[in-house]
């Protein structure tokens, strides 16, 4: 009898499905069906893409990119002069700007923003691991306050990438009232002079923002900004269907087809600023003794713990680079949603070499190569393969299915091997592996953010490697730093097209694919500008009736 | 009895100690730099180094051990490396959610179960018992995980009937006192929400509360045809009262004993049940959490999620215990 | 007492072997599990498709099967992501997964038997630590201790059957004790130990033979369990490693693909799961009531 009760519930519950939908508030609110939680919500002190996706909109930096490029404009900075040896940098500050606790911004919230990052003895230093500041931003000596409204960025050498990495969620300003008010605690009560305001963060579930009524630039057009966390991108759709969300990230290639043909939905794609390879280990790197980064002349070369005598050689490494079916991989793991690479970075970017032709899909010619390298019976080798799904490879393991059946084709037998993620980078950044699975989602639009940091000699440092495939040519590193330290555009250009025919030639990578970035909005869902970092900026947004 | 009650929750006591020296010294002997999952993917060495001293990583193992107790006798597992946040405070705000799912499914595996035991056995040998009793033998056999995906499938996606993931429509505003959203929804009169957080919980509890269905269903059958049997129920027959009667005033009661203890022994299972039923609906429960803790490697959280389940695990254990004792008088304690 | 060991020793020929055809749901587990080990071990011979084809056949990716005329040729529950036969995959996958499910339950009694025993027939001190140690692991859901293994191990298939071995150990521990206190208090074991016997003599003359019973019911119990179990944990992305045709993984491989509408690559590997659970516990609930009608609830 009670389950008849159950069954009458039932079917009263899915008639007031409808009604529920009517009972809509008044208020525009904008629901997004986000991938996974956030980790904690200090710009300075958060690496992962669902933290930076929420603090876009709550916080605001000196510079900011521009709709849609990574071209930088003034933000909480109205203008700003670089010195004649472009060691120093003086940021002129907007006024009348005030965080969301009503305190004023001004070059104390600056340099307390960069400060606390840097200066092991600042007060607030101990409460974040700061990692990005490390890795992006050790150029930089100092940030000092001239007056109220002037700041001024001291280099320790010139860097043609600073102002763009100034745009980055890093160095986003943070209130210093709020920051005292919170203590320990203050990266789960974010405090900024973005468009939206913090509300409330419950775990696994949501995190609502609403609008900043006194911003700057004016009210955002919606009056909450709702983040909701649904993990599995099937029940995202579904739920954006019936309108329970209005938009949603990372959508499930193989759904493609369902979400174009709904003509309430709308899909964006453009091309990512990404790139998704298989790295093969050449066999040296060396050991950052000093810990400066740089390769220098007393710290010789050595075996990599996964040396693997027949990756050494660049024939075999190009016979890999043939026996693959790139086309394939895109056209039916990756579904169409990712254009099939060639070189190490997107060609979007400065100094993008698209002379160089890429290796075609060759198993006989990749089989006569082997046999040239002295392995006519091929061998066998392991493959680290990612356990995480990221935006440059969203299905790893299929990736490493497919590559594994192509090279058992010409011979390669390959064995999977999986860990967790954080083993995992530890692992290829100490070049632990063979043959792995990686990729890099750009920082700041910078070529030097793709190029140095994952194919210069000086990343090949065995423990805390970017160069995964270990590939260690000086030349190639001389081209890049020059890139760096100079700030005519057209020479950078020119470095970077050398460097790319070097990395090609030597082949230490199977460049597989630039994976598209995809959101889903809702059709009245209107204004959103997909950015090549993949950050969301919800300020220009609006939900039509 | 009292004396037995003490006994046993004394015994707790060295097997929550084991326990946790257990996990704390399998974390421990993972491979892999919990400094480096802290200090995120694109951490220096200096960063990394700087964590490892910060939260303790340098120290000898039993060092760590020994300050980790200190303070997990005092509820306080450490903070998460993955949201700097108390991995207590994590567990709590997520208990509810698993509460709700497990009571919700335990209420629904009872409620069919004891019915189409009941029905199965006062029809012994019909067309409807066979199909109760296959049903429920699938149901035992059922692989959790796989059952989730179907409903999900079914009536989810094909049928929409039901949403498969999410507590709650987001868009109906409510508001928390327990935690427990049919239980809040009802202190607030709050029917919209009420409505929206049972459709919500109905495709979880199936998933989860099938094994625990079938079992019930087949000991309840089996408990019934005993009763049945026996000489008190063929005199009520005899006295000329209605089937009806006979099976539901009075069998039903005593064949209802047995039961009782199996539900008992089924919350513990749907512990585990959780684990993999949060993980596919995506609750926002502690079992999910575990498994996402686990994946990244989030130590402190690992530890304290697998000790709490524990603790719940044993605290139910003897409750069931009791429960057994006290309702079944032929089974003496020591 | 005596009667009871005549019964054993009785029951061990032709009788049993009348009592199990007379039980219709142990003959239908037993049908079941035949079939599976059967598929297992011709593998190589009925799977209509190579489970691993090189180079990989990508454009034939989730093609359906034979309800539909859109199907790939010679797929007849369609194929998966990567364009493989999803029947060939589950046909192999019987293989690992009644291999992982044999060995995890070897494991848990190898350790389970040799604890039970010591426990049981020894007493004292002995049998005070191994049941103080078997109460700890009890205190944690098996699932969950064996995901904390496995996390700590390393994920893979091996792992996963060596964590649910370990798991599953001190319930064996316990059934063991429990009949070896049982046997153990039977007047021919007194005789033996009256006459001088070994310890290690009775243990594996006569205590162990004894315990054969509960050892097979609960073993094939346990590998309902164990089957379910590792596919839970290849499921979680802990078990298996591709392209181990794992039902698990295989399941977890391809659900995000049901809303695309290709519900058949994730469906028939659940089926398979839940087939060879189900034969297993008919079968073992079967055995339970032939060979052993004391273990009866």
């Amino acid at each position: 009898m009670k389950s008849k009760g159950i069954l009458v519930l039932l079917l009263i519950s899915v008639l007031v499905l409808g009604t529920t939908m009517l009972a809509l508030a008044q208020e525009k609110v904008l629901v997004f069906g986000s991938s996974g939680d956030v980790s904690r919500l200090d710009p300075a002190d958060a690496t992962d893409g669902e933290s930076i996706s929420r603090m876009d909109n709550i916080f605001e930096g000196l510079v900011e990119y521009k709709a849609g490029s990574t071209e930088i404009q003034p933000c909480l900075a109205e203008s700003w002069d670089v010195s004649e040896d472009g060691k120093e940098i003086v940021f002129h500050l907007r006024k009348g700007v005030k965080f969301h606790d009503g305190t004023d911004f001004n070059a104390d919230a600056v340099v307390f923003s960069f400060e606390r990052q840097y200066n092991p003895e600042h007060p607030y230093h101990q409460y974040g691991e700061w990692a990005y500041w490390g890795y992006m931003f050790s150029d930089i000596d100092g940030m000092e306050k001239i007056d109220d409204y002037t700041v001024k960025l001291i280099l320790s050498e010139p860097n043609a990438s600073i102002m763009t990495s100034l745009a980055m969620f890093t160095v986003c300003i943070v209130s210093p009232a709020n920051a005292e008010k919170y203590g320990e605690d203050a990266f789960k009560h974010p405090c900024g002079t973005g468009p939206f305001k913090f509300v409330e963060w419950v775990k696994d579930d949501h995190i609502t923002l609403e609008a900043n009524e006194n911003y700057w630039r004016g009210r955002p057009k919606v009056d909450k900004l709702i983040f909701r966390v649904i993990p599995d991108p099937s029940a995202r759709l579904l739920s954006l269907e019936v309108g329970e969300i209005h938009g949603m990230e990372y959508p499930n290639p193989a759904d493609f087809d369902r979400i174009r043909a709904n003509p309430d939905l709308v899909l964006m794609s453009e091309p990512g600023m990404n790139i998704g390879f298989m790295a093969m280990n050449n066999g040296y790197g060396y050991v950052d003794a000093n810990k400066n980064g740089v390769k220098d002349p007393d710290e010789p070369l050595e075996k990599t713990p996964g040396y693997f005598e027949p990756l050494t050689k660049k024939e075999v490494r190009q016979a890999i680079n043939m026996a693959i079916d790139k086309e394939a991989i895109v056209r039916d793991i990756y579904m169409g949603t990712a254009s099939v690479a060639k070189n190490g970075m997107p060609p979007f970017m400065l100094g993008y070499n698209d002379e160089i032709e890429d290796y075609p899909y060759d198993p006989t010619r990749a089989k006569e190569l082997l046999a040239e390298a002295g392995y006519p019976d091929g061998f066998e080798v392991t493959l680290h393969v990612m356990p995480v799904s990221r935006p440059y490879m969203f299905d790893p393991p299929k990736i490493g299915e497919a590559i594994q059946s192509y090279l058992a084709a010409v011979g390669i037998k390959v064995n999977f091997y999986q860990v967790d993620w954080a083993t995992y980078l530890q692992e290829t950044e100490a070049g632990m592996h063979q043959m792995c699975l990686l990729g890099w989602t750009g920082d700041n639009g910078d070529p030097d953010n793709f190029l140095n940091v994952l194919y210069g000699l000086n990343a090949c440092s065995i423990g805390t490697a970017g160069n995964y495939a270990f590939y260690t040519n000086e030349e190639n590193q001389e081209l890049l730093t020059k890139a760096l330290r100079t700030y005519d555009v057209e020479k950078r250009a020119e470095y970077y097209k050398k460097a790319q025919e070097l990395i090609h030639e030597d082949a230490g990578w199977v460049f597989l694919a630039h994976s598209n970035q995809n959101m889903v909005f809702r059709k009245n869902v209107e204004g959103f500008v997909l950015h090549p970092t993949s950050r969301m900026f919800f300020y220009p947004v609006d939900i039509k009736r | 009895m009292k004396r037995y009650i003490i006994k046993r929750l004394l015994m707790l006591i060295p097997v929550l100690l084991g326990a946790s020296i257990l996990v704390f010294s399998l974390i421990h002997l993972a491979p892999g730099d919990p400094a480096r999952t802290i200090a995120g993917e694109h951490a220096s060495a200096q960063t990394i180094e700087k964590v490892r001293i910060k939260y303790g990583l340098d120290k000898p193992l039993v060092t760590q051990y020994w300050i980790w107790l200190k303070q997990a006798l005092r509820g306080d597992f450490g903070r998460s490396i993955v949201s700097n946040e108390y991995v207590s405070k994590e567990i709590l705000s997520r208990f509810p959610n698993t509460v709700e799912l497990t009571l919700f499914s335990m209420f629904i595996a009872i409620v069919v179960g004891v019915l189409a035991g009941i029905i199965s056995a006062s029809r012994q040998y019909s067309l409807l018992d066979y199909g109760f009793m296959g049903i429920a033998l699938f149901g035992v056999s059922m692989p959790v995980f796989w059952l989730g995906i179907m409903l999900m499938m079914i009536f989810g996606v094909f049928l929409r009937w039901l949403p498969i993931s999410g507590r709650i429509d987001i868009m109906i505003p409510f508001t928390k006192i327990t935690g427990l959203y049919l239980l809040d929804s009802i202190i607030t009169g709050n029917w919209e929400a009420f409505i929206s957080s049972l459709r919500h919980l109905i495709l979880p509890s199936l998933a989860l509360g099938t094994i625990p269905m079938a079992t019930i269903a087949r000991i309840t059958r089996s408990s019934m045809l005993e009763v049945l049997k026996q000489d008190f129920i063929r005199t009520e027959r005899a006295k000329g009262l209605s089937e009806r009667t006979v099976i539901y005033k009075h069998a039903v009661r005593n064949a209802l004993i047995p039961v009782v203890t199996v539900i008992g022994l089924n919350f513990g299972l749907l512990l585990s049940g959780a684990i993999l039923t949060e993980t596919v609906f995506s609750w926002p429960g502690v079992g999910r959490y575990v498994v996402k803790a686990v994946q990244m490697r989030d130590y402190p959280a690992v530890q304290g999620c697998v000790l709490f389940f524990a603790f719940i695990f044993v605290v139910v254990n003897l409750i069931t215990d009791i429960i057994y004792v006290y309702i079944d008088p032929r089974i003496k304690y020591q | 007492m005596e009667q009871e060991t005549t019964t054993y020793k009785e029951s061990t020929g032709r009788e049993l072997l009348r009592r199990f055809k007379y039980n219709k749901s142990a003959v239908f587990g037993l049908i079941i599990i035949l079939f599976m080990v059967f598929c297992a071990i011709t593998a190589d011979f009925i799977a209509p498709n190579d489970p691993y084809p090189s180079p990989p056949l990508l454009a034939n990716k989730l093609k359906p099967g034979f309800w539909s005329d859109k199907g790939a040729p010679g797929m007849p529950l369609g194929s998966d992501g990567l364009g493989r036969c999803v029947l060939s995959r589950i046909i192999y996958g019987a293989r690992v997964s009644l291999t992982a499910g044999f060995v995890a339950v070897a494991i848990a009694m190898f350790l389970g038997i040799t604890l039970g025993v010591l426990s049981g027939y020894f007493g004292g001190w002995i049998d005070t630590i191994i049941m103080r140690i078997v109460d700890i692991m009890f205190a944690f859901p098996a699932l969950l201790l064996a995901i904390v293994i496995v996390a700590v191990a390393g994920q893979g298939l091996e792992k996963a059957m060596i964590a649910i071995g370990i798991v599953y150990s001190p319930q064996m521990a316990r059934i063991i004790r429990s009949s070896v206190l049982y046997i153990k208090e039977m007047e021919y074991i007194e005789v033996q130990k009256a006459i001088g016997s070994s310890h290690w003599r009775i243990i594996f003359r006569h205590i162990l033979p004894n315990s054969v019973a509960p050892v097979i019911v609960y073993g094939t119990l346990m590998l309902a369990s164990a089957i379910l179990d590792c596919a839970a944990l290849g499921f979680l992305g802990l078990g298996a490693q591709p392209p181990i045709p794992e039902w698990g993984a295989m399941l977890a491989d391809s659900y995000s693909f049901i809303v695309s509408g290709a519900w058949w690559a994730a469906t028939f590997p659940g089926i398979a799961i839940l087939l060879s659970v189900l034969g297993l516990n008919l079968l073992g609930d079967g055995l339970r009531d032939i060979l052993d009608p004391r273990l009866k609830q």
